[in-house]
């Protein structure tokens, strides 16, 4: 038989997990459906769980490590009673009112796995590969998406950093406690990252930077040994050697479960209603970065996930449940 | 830690893999590495579920040079499942345990 809950979450980033305590202090007994483990920024604990140091999360005066701060988040809605469950959403079923159907597992199973009376969509965003030919045939063996699983392997070795904004800088100057030599690669001539994060970038000896240049290739046999990278003013191509690939030149948010069911912006985010987290359907919420191509911060982000929560038991509340 | 795991080190490694008369599926991991820590779970239930058919080890790398060295890692988690003390598949990345379990499905 179909189960069914006041509050199912989608997510376990910083939004989900903070809708999660919110709902369980609520007594609205909260289901977290965190998702699966992957590499890829798609995985429970959400992208936090990639990186490294996360030094502007308030409460945390020294710093925290992205996946420690997860983990905290995770006991805390824990301690509550929220209730997490580590598989991931096939389906929803947003056209008719509440209760929505949530499957995990096969989509195409008769009875849904779970029925919630209000659905909070935290699903995040995850980051964008560069598409070029043989990325992902090296990825694992010198291209990477996670510098602080890998970061380690790159001992005294010469790579490269594709990207511009703060994800990119954070990871640069963190590989630099292992490699010789760090080149970020950015298609511009100027960087979208903080101010702090260019100053430090800009100050650290082992950082030099490729202007307004594209990598079209990864070069290597069984392991990554260059990347071909194209200056876009001048159109000329080069090799760089390089041993190690990393990638941090944005993000896309993780919307294709609501897709063609609520109302998504133009870049495929969902929209939200003025300065709340309701979405186009009644009792459906957002939270996080899959509904903000903005901000994006962790802070942000666990921030709109007390939002959601709170929508969430105001709108049950004037159903009078 | 389920006592159906056993962890390996450069010194004993070469033992229980090539020793064993179970695949082995290899854990490389660290402390430092978030990935490692979401598949950690999955590998308990992997090993308490395959007991008798499967045997998994964890190395941890920081510790562990020369087999991660050996095996040319250069991401963690790395699964390496190994039949016969030989290196039979390879796996990157955390993955869900659907997939783990259908990757290595024809070794076991």
């Amino acid at each position: 038989m179909t189960e069914r809950r006041k509050v199912v979450i989608v997510g376990s980033g910083p939004a989900g997990l903070t809708a999660a305590i919110y709902a369980a202090r609520a007594q609205l007994e909260p289901l977290v459906i965190e998702g699966e483990p992957s590499s890829n920024s798609d995985q429970p604990g959400g992208q936090l769980m990639l990186t490294t140091e996360v030094e502007n999360y308030p409460g945390f005066v020294d710093g925290v490590m992205g996946p420690e701060l997860m983990g905290i988040m995770r006991n805390q809605a824990i301690r509550f009673g929220a209730e997490l469950r580590t598989a991931k959403v096939s389906r929803l079923d947003l056209s008719s009112p509440s209760p929505f159907p949530v499957w995990v597992g096969d989509p195409e199973a008769d009875e849904p796995t779970v029925e919630a009376d209000a659905l909070i969509i935290a699903t995040g965003a995850r980051s964008l590969m560069l598409g070029c030919p043989n990325e992902e045939r090296l990825l694992g063996y010198g291209v990477s998406t996670c510098a602080t699983c890998d970061g380690f392997f790159f001992r005294e070795h010469h790579i490269a950093v594709a990207g511009g904004g703060d994800s990119a800088l954070e990871e640069a100057i963190f590989l630099t406690r292992f490699a010789s030599k760090v080149t970020v690669i950015h298609r511009r001539s100027e960087l979208r990252a903080s101010k702090i994060m260019q100053e430090r970038a800009f100050k650290n000896p082992k950082i030099e930077f490729l202007w307004d240049s594209v990598i079209v290739d990864v070069l290597g046999d069984t392991k990554v040994s260059g990347i071909k990278v194209k200056h876009t003013k001048s159109a000329e191509t080069f090799e760089l050697p390089v041993t190690g690939l990393f990638v941090a030149i944005g993000h896309e948010p993780n919307s294709a479960l609501v897709k063609g069911q609520l109302d998504l912006e133009e870049n495929g985010y969902v929209r939200t209603v003025g300065r709340s987290s309701r979405t186009s359907v009644e009792g459906v919420f957002a939270c996080g970065d899959v509904q903000d191509h903005i901000y994006r911060q962790a802070i942000t982000s666990a921030g709109s996930g007390c939002m959601a929560s709170i929508d969430a038991e105001h709108w049950l509340e004037e159903r009078g449940e | 830690m389920s006592e159906k795991i056993v962890t390996l080190s450069d010194a004993t490694f070469d033992e229980h893999v090539k020793g064993s008369d179970v695949p082995v599926l290899v854990d490389f991991w660290a402390e430092w590495c978030g990935p490692c820590k979401m598949i950690s779970p999955v590998l308990e239930e992997i090993a308490e579920e395959q007991a008798g058919k499967l045997q998994i080890g964890k190395l941890n790398i920081d510790d562990n040079l020369e087999v991660t060295r050996r095996f040319d890692v250069m991401s963690i988690p790395t699964l390496i499942l190994f039949k016969n003390g030989e290196p039979e598949v390879r796996l990157i990345g955390a993955k869900p345990k659907g997939q783990l379990l259908q990757e290595i499905a024809e070794y076991l």
